[in-house]
C-alpha cells in the first residue's frame, strides 16, 4: 500500500500544486477583504467564475476574427488573462459599491452583509449562465486550449521507487503567473505607499481615517486587487481545466476560504502558503484515498475531505497556521 | 365624509363584514373557476388581510383555522386541480415550518446557518431507510420496510435524529466566531448532501446517486394516505405543533436568551447567559422542525435522493426568512408562503405561457430566459434588495409590550422580589 502511495506521490504534487497555487490566489481575496472589513465576500468565489468566463468570451472573440493562428499563444493569452482581470477588478469595485458600502455607512450588523454578499453570488452566477447560455445554447462551456503539449518527466529512470509524471505546458502557465501574481501582491502591500495604507485599514479603520488615509478608497482598490487575482485566476483555471460552468465558484470559493483560515485569516502570505498546502492535501487524497480505505471510499470523498479540515482547524487552532489570535474587543 | 369612511373602516364590526364579503367572493371565485389559479391565490390572501383585522388574538387564529382547514379544501375540491392545489399547499406548510425552524437559528439566536437543508434531509433519509427495503441492506435485524404506521412515530424520530445533527455540528463549530459559522453550516450542508451521494459501499446505507424510491406510504388507521389532500392535513398539524412551540419558545427565558446572544453576544455572556448551550439549544430546535418535515416530504414523495437537498434549497429557506422578516413569525410564515407560491406556481405557469407566446409565433424568447431557470437571480436580488432596503422584512417583528405599571405594582405586592421585577421589566423592554 505504502509503495503504491510512493510510486504516484511525483504525479500527485504535480497536480496538487497546480490546483494548490489556484487555491491560494483565489484565498487571498478572501484574507485581503476579510482583513479590512471583517466580512467573508461570498461573492469572491463568483468572481473568481465571472473571470473565467470573460476569459473563455474573449479568448471566443479572438479565435472568430482570426488571431489565435495568426499570433503566438502566449501573447494572446497574456491579452485574455488582462482583460479579465481588469473586469473583474471593476466587478469588485462595483460589488462593493452596491452591496457593502451602503451596510457601511448604516452600521448595519454583520449578518446583513453577508446576507448581501450571498445575494450578489446568486446574481452572478444566474446572470453569467444566462449568457453563456444565450450565446451557446450551453452554459457548460470548453474554452479552446492553448497549451495543450504534453510534458513526460522521466524520473523513473533516476528514481526507479517514483512513477513517471505527465503534465501539459499550461501546468508551467499556471505556475509561472500564480507566482508572479503573488510576489507583486506581495511587493505591493509591503513595499508601497497604497499597500501601506491597506494594513493601516486593516488594524484600525479610525485611526487611519484621522492619518488623512481615505478609507473608502483604500476598500475599493482593496476589492479591485482581490477580485482581479480572483478573475485572472479563473482564467488560468479555465485554461488548465477546460470545461467550466457557472458553478465552479461556489464550491471552490469555500476551499479557498478554507485555504485562508488554515493560513491564519486575514494573513497574506499564511493565504498563500495555506493553498498550496489544501492543494497538496486535497490531491493527495483524492489520489490515496481508495487505496487507504481499501476501496471503501474513493475521489467523490476529496471535498468532505476540504470541509474537514476547515472545521479541524476552527477547532483546534482557529487563528490558522500563521495568524496571531485575536482578542475580541468590546 | 372622510371622517366617516376611516371611522367605519377602523371599526372591528365593519372589518369583519368587509373580511367575510371577501372572503365569501374569493371561495365562490374559486368554487365556479376551478381552474383559476389567481382565485386560489386571492382567497389564500385572506389569511394576511385577517392578520391585520382588529380583532382578538384568538378569534384571529379559530378564523384562519376555519378558512385553512375547511374553506380552502372544501371550495378546491370541486375541480380537477384539486391535487395540484393542495399540493401547493402542502409545499407551503412544509417550507414554513422548515422557515420557522431556520427563524430560531437565524432570527431569534442571529446565527447565519447556509446549510440548514441537511437537517431536512437527514429527516426524509431517516424515514426513507426504514420505510422501504433499504434498511435490510444493513440492518443485522427487523423486517423491513416498516408497516406506514410507523409514519407517526418517525416524525418524532426524524426531529429527534435531526436536532442530534443540529448539536453534533454546533458543538465544535460555535465555539468559534460568528462569521465563520456561515462558511461552517454550508461546508457542512454540502458534506451531508455529498455523504449521502456516495453511501452506497461499502455498506450499502443510502443507496447513493439512484436514491431511495417505493417509500411505504403512511397509514392512519389502516386508511393509506397517498394524495396531497391527505397530506395537507398531516403537514397542517406539525405546523400547528410548530408555531405553539416557536411563539412560546419566544418570549421564555430561552428565546430571551437567544434574543440577548444576538444583540450582543459579549454582552450576554456577562449576564451569565450560557453562550454554547443557548447557541446550541437555538441549533437542535431550528434542526428538529426540519427533520420533521422532512420525514413527511419522504413519505409524500414516496422517493428520495441527494439532488433535493442542495446549497439552493438552503438558500431558498433564508430568502423565506429574509423576505418575512427576521425574528418575526407570522413574517416569516408569509415569506414561506410567497417564495414557495413563487417557486411552484408562478414561475411555472410564467413559463408555460411563454413557451406558448413562443410557440404561436408571438414573440420569440429564448430557453435561457425562462422564469423557471431564474430561481436564483430572483432569490439572489430578493436577498440583496431585502437586505440593503428592508432589513425588517415584509412583516417587522413586534417586541412584546411591557406593562411598566403592572410590574412595578406586583414587584411592591411581591416583598424582596422588588428588585429582580424591575430588572426583568428592563431586559423584557429592549430584546
Amino acid at each position: 500500500m505504502l509503495q503504491q502511495i510512493i510510486q504516484i506521490l511525483p504525479q500527485v504534487l504535480v497536480d496538487g500544486l497546480t490546483l494548490g497555487f489556484i487555491y491560494a490566489v483565489v484565498a487571498i481575496g478572501y484574507t485581503l477583504v476579510y482583513g479590512i472589513l471583517e466580512l467573508i465576500n461570498f461573492a469572491h468565489g463568483d468572481v473568481f467564475m465571472t473571470g473565467s468566463f470573460i476569459g473563455a468570451g474573449v479568448l471566443f472573440f479572438l479565435m472568430s476574427i482570426g488571431f489565435l493562428s495568426s499570433v503566438p499563444s502566449l501573447i494572446v493569452f497574456i491579452i485574455v488573462i488582462l482583460i479579465a482581470a481588469l473586469a473583474t477588478g471593476f466587478l469588485g469595485v462595483g460589488i462593493e459599491r452596491v452591496a457593502y458600502r451602503p451596510l457601511r455607512r448604516r452600521n448595519a450588523p454583520k449578518l446583513i452583509a453577508l446576507i448581501t454578499s450571498i445575494g450578489i453570488s446568486f446574481i452572478l452566477e444566474d446572470v453569467v449562465r444566462f449568457i453563456a447560455e444565450l450565446k451557446t445554447g450551453n452554459y457548460i462551456i470548453t474554452a479552446p486550449s492553448l497549451f495543450k503539449t504534453q510534458y513526460h518527466l522521466n524520473i523513473h529512470s533516476i528514481m526507479p521507487f517514483f512513477h513517471n509524471v505527465t503534465f501539459q505546458a499550461s501546468f508551467l502557465v499556471v505556475l509561472v503567473v500564480t507566482v508572479v501574481m503573488l510576489i507583486s501582491l506581495d511587493i505591493f502591500v509591503n513595499r508601497t505607499k497604497w499597500g501601506m495604507a491597506m494594513r493601516a485599514v486593516a488594524q484600525d479603520r479610525e485611526t487611519a481615517s484621522l492619518m488623512s488615509i481615505n478609507v473608502n478608497r483604500v476598500i475599493s482598490v482593496t476589492f479591485f486587487i482581490g477580485s482581479a487575482l480572483g478573475g485572472a485566476t479563473g482564467v488560468l483555471f479555465m485554461i488548465q481545466y477546460g470545461t467550466i460552468d457557472p458553478y465552479i465558484g461556489f464550491i471552490l470559493g469555500i476551499k479557498a476560504f478554507t485555504a485562508a483560515v488554515l493560513g491564519g485569516i486575514g494573513n497574506i502570505r499564511g493565504a498563500m502558503l495555506g493553498g498550496i498546502l489544501l492543494g497538496l492535501m486535497e490531491m493527495f487524497a483524492a489520489a490515496n484515498l481508495s487505496t487507504i480505505t481499501h476501496g471503501a471510499m474513493g475521489a467523490e470523498y476529496k471535498d468532505v475531505f476540504a470541509f474537514i479540515i476547515l472545521i479541524l482547524v476552527l477547532i483546534f487552532k482557529p487563528e490558522g497556521l500563521f495568524g496571531k489570535a485575536v482578542v475580541e474587543k468590546v | 365624509m372622510r371622517e366617516q369612511i376611516s371611522k367605519f373602516s377602523q371599526s372591528p364590526k365593519a372589518q369583519a363584514i368587509f373580511f367575510a364579503a371577501y372572503v365569501i367572493v374569493t371561495a365562490l371565485g374559486l368554487y365556479l373557476m376551478q381552474t383559476s389559479v389567481i382565485a386560489f391565490l386571492l382567497l389564500l390572501f385572506s389569511i394576511l388581510i385577517l392578520y391585520y383585522l382588529k380583532l382578538k388574538t384568538r378569534t384571529k387564529w379559530l378564523i384562519g383555522l376555519f378558512i385553512i382547514a375547511v374553506v380552502v379544501p372544501l371550495v378546491a375540491s370541486q375541480g380537477p386541480s384539486f391535487q395540484s392545489y393542495m399540493e401547493v399547499g402542502t409545499l407551503v406548510g412544509i417550507y414554513a415550518a422548515m422557515s420557522l425552524g431556520l427563524n430560531v437559528v437565524v432570527g431569534f439566536a442571529g446565527l447565519l446557518d447556509l446549510g440548514f437543508i441537511a437537517f431536512f434531509a437527514v429527516g426524509a433519509y431517516t424515514y426513507a431507510i426504514f420505510a422501504s427495503t433499504q434498511a435490510s441492506h444493513f440492518m443485522p435485524f427487523g423486517h423491513y420496510p416498516l408497516p406506514g404506521d410507523t409514519f407517526w412515530l418517525f416524525i418524532l424520530i426524524g426531529a429527534i435524529i435531526a436536532s442530534i445533527f443540529g448539536i453534533l455540528l454546533g458543538i465544535p463549530v460555535l465555539r468559534v466566531r460568528g462569521d465563520y459559522l456561515a462558511i461552517v453550516t454550508l461546508g457542512f450542508g454540502e458534506i451531508i448532501r455529498i455523504v449521502l451521494n456516495n453511501m452506497d459501499h461499502p455498506i450499502n446505507i443510502t443507496n447513493g446517486a439512484l436514491g431511495i424510491s417505493s417509500i411505504t406510504p403512511p397509514n392512519f388507521l389502516g386508511i393509506p394516505i397517498g394524495n396531497s389532500s391527505q397530506f395537507y392535513f398531516i403537514v397542517l398539524g406539525i405546523f400547528l405543533v410548530v408555531i405553539y412551540i416557536v411563539t412560546r419558545l419566544e418570549h421564555s427565558k430561552l428565546g430571551r436568551a437567544w434574543k440577548a446572544v444576538r444583540d450582543n453576544e459579549i454582552a450576554a455572556q456577562a449576564s451569565g447567559i450560557p453562550l454554547v448551550k443557548t447557541k446550541l439549544a437555538a441549533f437542535a430546535i431550528g434542526a428538529s422542525f426540519s427533520g420533521m418535515m422532512g420525514a413527511v416530504f419522504a413519505a409524500k414523495q414516496m422517493y428520495v435522493d441527494a439532488t433535493s437537498f442542495t446549497y439552493l434549497e438552503s438558500t431558498m429557506i433564508l430568502v423565506m426568512v429574509i423576505l418575512g422578516g427576521m425574528g418575526s413569525v407570522p413574517g416569516v410564515i408569509l415569506g414561506a408562503a410567497v417564495v414557495t407560491i413563487l417557486n411552484t406556481q408562478v414561475l411555472t405557469d410564467l413559463s408555460n405561457w411563454l413557451t406558448q407566446l413562443s410557440t404561436n409565433g408571438v414573440i420569440s424568447i429564448p430557453d435561457a430566459l425562462s422564469p423557471a431557470k431564474m430561481q436564483r437571480l430572483i432569490f439572489g436580488i430578493l436577498l440583496v434588495v431585502f437586505a440593503l432596503y428592508r432589513t425588517q422584512g415584509l412583516i417587522p417583528h413586534k417586541n412584546r409590550k411591557i406593562n411598566v405599571e403592572k410590574l412595578k405594582k406586583e414587584a411592591s405586592e411581591a416583598p424582596g422580589g422588588a428588585l429582580l421585577s424591575k430588572e426583568r421589566a428592563e431586559t423584557g423592554g429592549t430584546d
